[in-house]
């Protein structure tokens, strides 16, 4: 088994060789690396790089991560517009303030996340709130037009200006523009045509036709920084994720608690329990077998985006949320302030790993119950997953 | 300064270095080691094109090294935010459509402009 690792400077493979996980470089030197993932049917290992200089490309490797090579790319069409807040701008007229949201031609801001569903389909998240799909192994991607052109962002804004209102807000990981990104992705193993997707900000939305049309699935979720908490729309999910074995089990860490669905995300629940520091964070895990159990690794608040106290702990739920253990052995519980971001917690088996924005990777070999660091100087870590 | 202004100004520039009837010059073009990594097709040449326009040089690099225009545009043809081309002496103005003028004998630099961390 392997852990992936994407990171500010690069794509790092660790691998368990004479009973210890050991870190190398194994590409992208020095660029950043948004999200390494494994494709379970090809193999192929498949890395979203954000360029300083050179923009957002997609890499891939067919020999397990030896060599890379510059994947198809991903693009904006034509005409495909996105609704924002006119810039602000001191010299504007009265007129001008009054016009409302301008029409924007999107450009490839950021590739964020990528998953996959049945063999040869890729998907891929970006910024601005795009969801691009392969069929073809990801030799060629599409943007996906039913969740483009929806209702929620306006309508169809390839043939004119829509209806003019979008419920799609920003988000600060877009690297410039604040524009909304795509950073969960999610196939129903029993069902291939059953996708949700998350959008910050926004919510979350499923589809049940591969894509042709989605619904809102935001039921249940309540957030404390709009005038009405049960909005239907301005959610920020930061991941979401459900349980391969019992698809019906999904997980969502919000910006405002961490809700739990049972019933395919069609009603939430929220299940934070801030007394004991479980309610902000980033990243959330699911069993693979059992959807009742999950792992995050919380952080204080989100206006104080760190530990609690300097300590580092994962929080583990056995029973869909209604109880949490702190898990702390092997993790740092002085001085330790780490941020963990939302696509840097992974699991497969009992393995559970996460990595840090402060270089630290650690992994447990029994489902979180003890830890230890695999490395500690790695640079800033953005995504881990097994493969 | 007004946004319709700058827009004007920066196009009197252009005005002025455009030459009307402007025909293709044989350009010199040198390309930043970075993208040798990428596009090992570039490596260690210095590459001669004919071109009237940056934009024909892209072109014409492009042709030399598929995937060049999208490491330095993004898909809407615009320049990317942290690269920069010069002509001889002059940081391009058109950052748009590439319009400035190349002249025979031109060297025309591609390279990233510096932003840290």
């Amino acid at each position: 088994m392997r852990v992936l690792v994407g990171t500010r400077k690069g794509t790092f493979i660790v691998e368990k060789s004479q009973g210890a996980w050991r870190p190398r470089l194994a590409g992208h030197a020095g660029v950043g690396v948004n999200f390494v993932i494994k494709d379970p049917h090809s193999s192929t290992l498949w890395a979203a790089l954000g360029h300083g200089h050179w923009g957002a490309k997609l890499s891939k490797s067919t020999d397990g991560g030896a060599t890379w090579v510059d994947a198809s790319q991903i693009k904006y069409p034509k005409g495909a517009r996105y609704l924002a807040p006119p810039d602000p701008d001191p010299n504007a007229s009265e007129e001008d303030m009054e016009k409302g949201p301008t029409l924007r031609d999107a450009t490839l801001l950021k590739l964020w996340m990528i998953a996959f569903g049945a063999p040869g389909q890729v998907h891929v998240g970006t910024i601005p709130g795009g969801l691009f799909s392969s069929n073809d192994g990801g030799d060629s991607f599409e943007l996906n037009l039913g969740l483009w052109n929806h209702e929620s962002r306006g309508g169809d804004l390839f043939a004119g200006p829509g209806n003019g209102h979008t419920h799609w807000f920003g988000t600060p990981a877009s690297d410039g523009e604040f524009a909304a990104g795509i950073h969960s992705i999610v196939v129903d193993p029993r069902r291939p045509e059953r996708w949700l997707v998350a959008v910050s900000t926004a919510g979350v939305l499923e589809t049940l036709d591969a894509g042709k049309t989605w619904h809102s699935r935001n039921r249940g979720m309540l957030n404390d920084y709009l005038p009405d908490p049960t909005a239907e729309w301005g959610h920020d999910p930061h991941f979401v994720t459900l349980c391969p074995a019992q698809p019906d089990h999904v997980w969502q860490q919000n910006h405002s608690g961490v809700f739990y669905s049972d019933d395919g995300a069609h009603t939430w629940q929220k299940v934070s329990q801030p007394e004991r520091g479980v309610h902000f964070g980033f990243p959330v895990a699911v069993d693979e077998q059992d959807g009742k159990t999950a792992w995050l690794v919380p952080g204080k608040a989100d206006m104080q985006r760190m530990t609690i106290d300097g300590k580092l702990f994962v929080a583990r739920t056995r029973d869909g949320g209604q109880t949490w253990e702190d898990l702390r052995q092997g993790l740092p519980q002085d001085n330790a302030y780490d941020v963990v971001y939302r696509h840097a917690l992974s699991n497969s088996g009992s393995c559970v790993a996460f990595g840090s924005t402060t270089g630290n990777l650690y992994l447990s070999e029994n489902a979180g119950d003890d830890w230890f660091p695999v490395a500690n100087n790695l640079p800033p870590i953005y995504s881990v997953r097994f493969g | 300064m007004p946004a319709d202004s700058k827009l004007a100004s920066v196009s009197s520039v252009l005005c002025a270095r455009q030459q009307i009837g402007h025909s293709p010059g044989v350009a010199t073009v040198e390309i930043t080691k970075h993208l040798w990594e990428f596009l090992p097709s570039l490596r260690g040449k210095t590459l001669t094109v004919e071109a009237a326009t940056v934009a024909d040089v892209v072109r014409e690099v492009e042709r030399i090294a598929p995937g060049f225009t999208y490491y330095i545009c993004d898909e809407r043809g615009c320049l990317r935010t942290h690269v920069n081309i010069f002509v001889g002496q002059e940081r391009i103005l058109d950052r748009t459509r590439l319009s400035d003028p190349v002249d025979a004998d031109s060297r025309v630099l591609i390279m990233q402009a510096l932003s840290g961390g």
